[in-house]
């Protein structure tokens, strides 16, 4: 596969990859409201939800963070993704290609691709804790870094050298898969956690905001865990998918909407797995630290199994799988669109590997929410980059498209604008304390001004040059 | 035969999800529960693969 198509597959939909797409396939509600509802239930809500809990979060605080959060989450997809998405109805990375050029996209796919791996290393650890669970495989617990036992490596080598093998092979069967199981594995995170409320202390619907208060959230951190508070659940969840909607991710899929509003039927993806789903997943892990007298140790599989059997043990299979699965599949286009000449399946192997090799470290789980707020707030410039030179440069008088008008390789307006904000975000981090769940925003605000100001010399610049001449 | 299938895989879904509720209201025990809830998964995944990915276009991310 060549580079472009391989950069192009990146970008998911398979169809007008180079060009804006048509009025004759553009689609509506129903299906933007279907493959939302069916994408944002995954391998990662069987960790968020219990990493709630450990973090101490309170019932109130999660209940009304989330819901905040969660809304926040449907105005960025519907006020910034949307109407950009159909404004120009190009993939990310052929806008980005635009405006930063070539190479500067394929740098940013390098960046995307590793963290593609960290994530689907994440959900192989996760599927491996239900897969060990016959082998009586010593589980990791929450401040576990290092692999634990020799079990632990051969299972999640031996999960993650599946999961490459079919992505090298059989992508296209496991997304057909995952459309199967998305409806099923949502009604299990429910399911089980309705039939464990009886064991927790929930009798009636009555006492349930008792029980959740002191048994379920309770408000206190377990050892070695931030401290959860209400704004740190209002970020985290308005966050999770950052490089999506803030990111500009999800252009690659709305820009098949017939018009910009379609981006509130992210409310049926995120309320439906990034609330009920967190939530129910949240109960399951408290009736463990119940029973198990606050273990630390972590383990997704051993917590649905309880809950739910096994159907609850294929379910954390499935749903690490199905996440892990698409995820190298991707990883390994973008690396592939840097290494055009290696053909895509042995640069899937090598990127399933790496991935694995990632998985056997207990820590990409235990510090997942860390990561993922991580994995927005390293793509969150580049989608600040696009709002400004789609919806603002137009009305101040700046070129949009820079790169391909000038026909350059490489903006360095754009390059300097992601590496600032991402140096000036570790120094809010490192000097001022401020925690990475809190970073995006400020970060916005600081790509946005350092764009538009580069922008603003380099193009100034160029004129003066071309006048000269 | 494909609204038979259909209906199968939504008896499968209401197995699923459906007797935990009655675990709740404490009609049926817990391990009953589980038993449903493993037919009610294999209902589905024998079922719904026939007819699901034939009305969806695929997922898109």
């Amino acid at each position: 596969m060549k580079a472009e198509e391989a950069q192009a597959v990146v970008s998911i939909s398979g169809e007008f990859e180079r060009e804006s797409v048509p009025a004759s396939h553009q689609k509506g509600w129903k299906s933007f409201l279907g493959m939302y509802a069916g994408e944002h239930t995954a391998g990662t809500e069987f960790v968020i939800g219990p990493l709630f809990v450990a973090a101490g979060a309170s019932a109130f605080d999660l209940v009304f963070g989330l819901l905040i959060g969660n809304l926040l989450a449907v105005l960025s997809w519907a006020f910034l993704t949307a109407p950009i998405a159909v404004k120009t109805r190009l993939t990310l990375y052929y806008q980005l290609e635009k405006i930063g050029g070539k190479n500067f996209t394929l740098a940013y796919n390098l960046v995307n691709a590793l963290m593609f791996c960290f994530l689907a290393g994440a959900m192989i650890s996760v599927s491996a804790t239900a897969v060990g669970i016959p082998f009586n495989m010593a589980m990791p617990s929450l401040t576990d870094v290092y692999p634990t036992s020799v079990t632990w490596v051969v299972v999640v080598f031996a999960v993650g050298l599946l999961t490459t093998v079919v992505a090298m092979y059989g992508y296209n069967i496991v997304s057909k898969f995952a459309n199967v199981a998305a409806p099923w594995m949502i009604l299990v995170f429910i399911a089980a956690a309705v039939a464990v409320l009886p064991d927790l202390g929930v009798t009636s619907l009555g006492n349930f905001w008792e029980v959740a208060e002191t048994r379920i959230w309770k408000g206190t951190a377990l050892p070695g865990q931030t401290q959860f508070t209400l704004w740190h659940v209002i970020f985290f969840s308005w966050f999770t998918n950052m490089a999506m909607h803030i990111g500009m991710a999800d252009m690659s899929i709305l820009r098949f909407a017939k018009k910009w509003q379609m981006g509130f039927s992210s409310a049926a993806g995120v309320f439906v797995g990034h609330y009920i789903a967190w939530l129910a997943a949240g109960v399951l892990y408290a009736l463990f630290l119940y029973e198990a007298a606050n273990s630390l140790e972590f383990s997704p599989g051993i917590i649905a199994f309880r809950a739910a059997g096994l159907a609850g043990a294929i379910c954390v299979i499935i749903a690490g799988w199905t996440t892990a699965n698409p995820t190298i599949y991707r990883a390994g286009l973008a690396v592939q669109a840097v290494m055009p000449k290696v053909s895509v399946r042995k640069v899937t192997f090598m990127v399933g590997m790496v991935t694995t090799l990632a998985a056997c470290f207990p820590a990409l789980v235990m510090r997942l929410l860390d990561f993922v707020a991580l994995y927005g707030l390293i793509l969150m410039p580049v989608g600040a980059v696009i709002f400004l030179d789609v919806q603002v440069f137009p009305k101040i008088g700046l070129t949009s498209n820079y790169a391909e008008k000038r026909r350059l390789r490489f903006n360095w307006a754009v390059a300097v604008a992601w590496i600032l904000t991402m140096a000036l975000c570790l120094a809010l981090n490192r000097i001022w304390g401020v925690e990475i769940f809190f970073l995006g925003l400020p970060g916005w605000f600081l790509a946005a001004l350092i764009y538009i100001s580069l922008s603003w010399a380099v193009q100034r610049s160029a004129q003066k040059h071309t006048v000269a001449i | 035969m494909r609204y038979l299938l259909i209906i199968l895989s939504i008896i499968g879904l209401g197995l699923t999800v459906f007797p935990s509720f009655l675990v709740f209201v404490g009609v049926i025990e817990f391990e009953l529960n589980i038993v449903l809830m493993t037919i009610g998964t294999v209902l589905w995944f024998v079922t719904a693969p026939f007819w699901i990915n034939k009305e969806k276009t695929g997922k898109t991310a």
